[in-house]
């Protein structure tokens, strides 16, 4: 619907009731267009310097998150007729009502004896003329990020009726350097792109990591000693170890969804690879798949009981779904092409995917049974999705071809197939993977 | 196509190696025939080859220069496949004569893919590719303990740029001494 058309039919039913809307503000984010709802918010005020900045910086940050979901846009805060302060204590909902603002953000931070600011937001549905939701945070003026993304997550969860993605963190590969001995070094970020940094020095060749359910560790692919093998690393401690000790090369780690497995592709005599999955307390491995062809890219059901992976035992690489003891493995792919990096959205209902065909690949997404392929985007190169928490963003990346070499760049889309956007990284990225919300 | 130094060598290396045996090969050199399979290859196999020239006659034999340039330390596969062509059995021959004289010696064979494939299947497919030059190189008498193998996936091209040669000249097993 046009955003003046709602806008009408919402003035004109206004005048019939205000208690009808009292759910008005809310987005059907399953409908493949959505028109971005027009949003105020106002700078956060403080009664100090410091709380005074951090509000700013908080209200800029809550607005980069919600627009970037590509679900609201944020109004010119030239625009705003009412001042900040009091409209957090009584919003005048016509003044608000005059610019075309269907939500109304506002809040104060306040110091605390002890150090800590005290952030508190309140969300309003400018046509219903009522709060939607208030809270209010603790926290160190260093955390404002976090509180930002908290407040957005809120008000999206509010709007939307989905939890939200933006408390969360992507861990990816960076990229530098000439392309036939590239540096892939591991780094993480949070899901904007702020607070980045490098957890190794690029030294040894890293691919392929995926975040712990917990957050504290991540499992990944390296090369030490040219000896590739799945390796774990606890961001907190900065520890790394080995998975197990295997003869041969250990690739495509994933963790369980209770984190207490790691399953992976192991490489067997003869050169074949087989899918395994590791009890991190117990240490034992069990074999999920045994077939003499490439069985790779494993991930598994958010309910832990079936995994999905690649095989080409049926001479071309597609896609399959087998139990999580590895019983009753069955393809689910048919069309045309080849169908890789299968992973199982954290809500249970679709598989993303890579797929090739006639030269362009594809990221696409389609139900557990193989049904409702949806290819979201095409490009020269796109590969490797991975699920924003709430099921409903993907990320991956893409490579293209270039006079001065090839680039990678991450990128972010609504399952949709609407909202594309880069995450822009200090230098090129690629095998992105999703933190869940933390907790 | 950008060719830095090294490549040039390389690709100069392979065209002196292609004239050696320019009476089994294609034409359209290195690249295209690793795009071709055992059947496009006919000929008379390379007992002429082996007496015709050493590339490198500087070499110290059972060196690793001798190994590349006299030997030939690469064969190519075709799109998607493990399967060593015809080609490539006449290097392998070669690699396992030359492997058997020096025994002291052992290799690595490392597998590459092109771009043109997903990160974890690429992995797994240049493992399948090592393994099938190590298997080669064993029933050709090469002890297995002196053959390890590796996978680099599509991680470290030989040629860059993105067209058909060079993703041929990047599906390959290089067998690397230690």
């Amino acid at each position: 619907m046009q955003p003046i058309l709602r806008f009408l039919l919402i003035c004109g039913l206004v005048l019939i009731s205000h208690q009808a809307f009292a759910q008005k503000l809310r987005i059907d984010i399953t409908q493949g267009v959505v028109e971005p709802i027009p949003i105020a918010i106002t700078k956060m005020g403080g009664s100090d310097a410091v709380s005074a900045r951090v509000g700013q910086d908080i209200s800029k940050v809550i607005a980069q998150d919600l627009e970037r979901s590509g679900l609201f846009k944020a109004i010119d805060p030239n625009s705003f007729v009412q001042d900040a302060t009091s409209a957090h204590a009584a919003p005048r909902f016509p003044d608000w009502r005059v610019i075309n603002a269907q939500g109304l953000v506002t809040g104060t931070v306040s110091p605390q004896g002890d150090g800590r600011l005290r952030v508190e937001f309140r969300l309003w549905d400018v046509f219903a003329e009522q709060q939607m939701n208030g809270m209010a945070y603790f926290t160190v003026p260093q955390n404002w990020r976090r509180i930002a993304h908290i407040v957005a997550d809120a008000i999206y969860k509010r709007i939307t009726g989905e939890e939200g993605y933006f408390d969360t963190r992507i861990v990816y590969i960076s990229e530098s350097g000439a392309e036939n001995r590239r540096a892939k070094r591991l780094a993480i970020m949070d899901q904007d792109g702020e607070n980045h940094r490098f957890l190794t020095d690029g030294r040894a060749l890293i691919l392929t990591p995926r975040f712990s359910p917990t957050l504290q560790e991540i499992t990944y692919l390296a090369y030490y000693n040219n000896k590739p093998r799945v390796y774990l690393f606890n961001i907190d401690s900065g520890r790394q170890e080995v998975l197990g000790d295997f003869p041969g090369m250990t690739f495509a780690p994933r963790f369980s969804p209770d984190g207490k497995k790691v399953v992976f592709s192991l490489i067997e005599d003869g050169g074949d690879s087989n899918i395994f999955a590791m009890d991190l307390r117990t240490r034992r491995t069990n074999r999920l798949t045994n077939h003499p062809s490439i069985n790779t890219a494993p991930s598994y059901s958010p309910d832990g009981s079936q995994v999905t992976f690649e095989s080409d035992r049926g001479s071309s690489q597609q896609i399959y779904v087998m139990s999580s003891e590895g019983a009753n493995p069955h393809r689910i792919s048919f069309g045309s092409g080849r169908y890789g990096t299968p992973v199982w959205s954290p809500r249970g209902d679709l598989i993303a995917f890579t797929k090739q065909e006639g030269g362009q690949f594809y990221i696409g997404v389609m139900r557990p049974d193989g049904s409702g392929e949806r290819l979201i985007t095409q490009a020269f190169h796109a590969e490797g999705p991975t699920w924003a928490p709430n099921g409903r963003v993907l990320m991956f990346f893409k490579e293209r071809p270039g006079s001065g070499g090839k680039t990678a760049r991450l990128y972010s889309i609504d399952i949709t197939g609407h909202n594309e956007r880069e995450i822009v990284t200090p230098l090129d990225g690629s095998d992105p993977a999703w933190s869940p919300l933390i907790p | 196509m950008l060719l830095n130094i090294g490549r040039l060598k390389v690709l100069s290396l392979m065209a002196a190696l292609l004239l050696v045996s320019a009476c089994e090969s294609t034409p359209d050199g290195s690249s295209g025939s690793a795009n071709s399979s055992g059947s496009r290859m006919g000929g008379k196999n390379g007992a002429g080859i082996e007496s015709g020239a050493l590339k490198n006659p500087n070499a110290k034999p059972g060196s690793v220069e001798d190994f590349v340039d006299n030997v030939g330390d690469r064969v190519w596969f075709g799109f998607d496949s493990a399967e060593v062509n015809e080609e490539g059995r006449a290097t392998l021959d070669k690699q396992a004569a030359w492997l058997n004289e020096y025994s002291s010696v052992s290799i690595t064979v490392e597998g590459h893919c092109d771009e043109r494939g997903t990160r974890e299947y690429n992995l797994a497919l240049g493992q399948k590719r090592a393994s099938s030059v190590k298997k080669y190189l064993i029933a050709a008498g090469v002890p297995a303990s002196r053959v390890e193998t590796v996978s680099y996936g599509k991680e470290r091209p030989e040629a860059t740029g993105s067209s058909e040669e060079t993703w041929a000249q990047n599906r390959r097993g290089v067998s690397v001494i230690k």
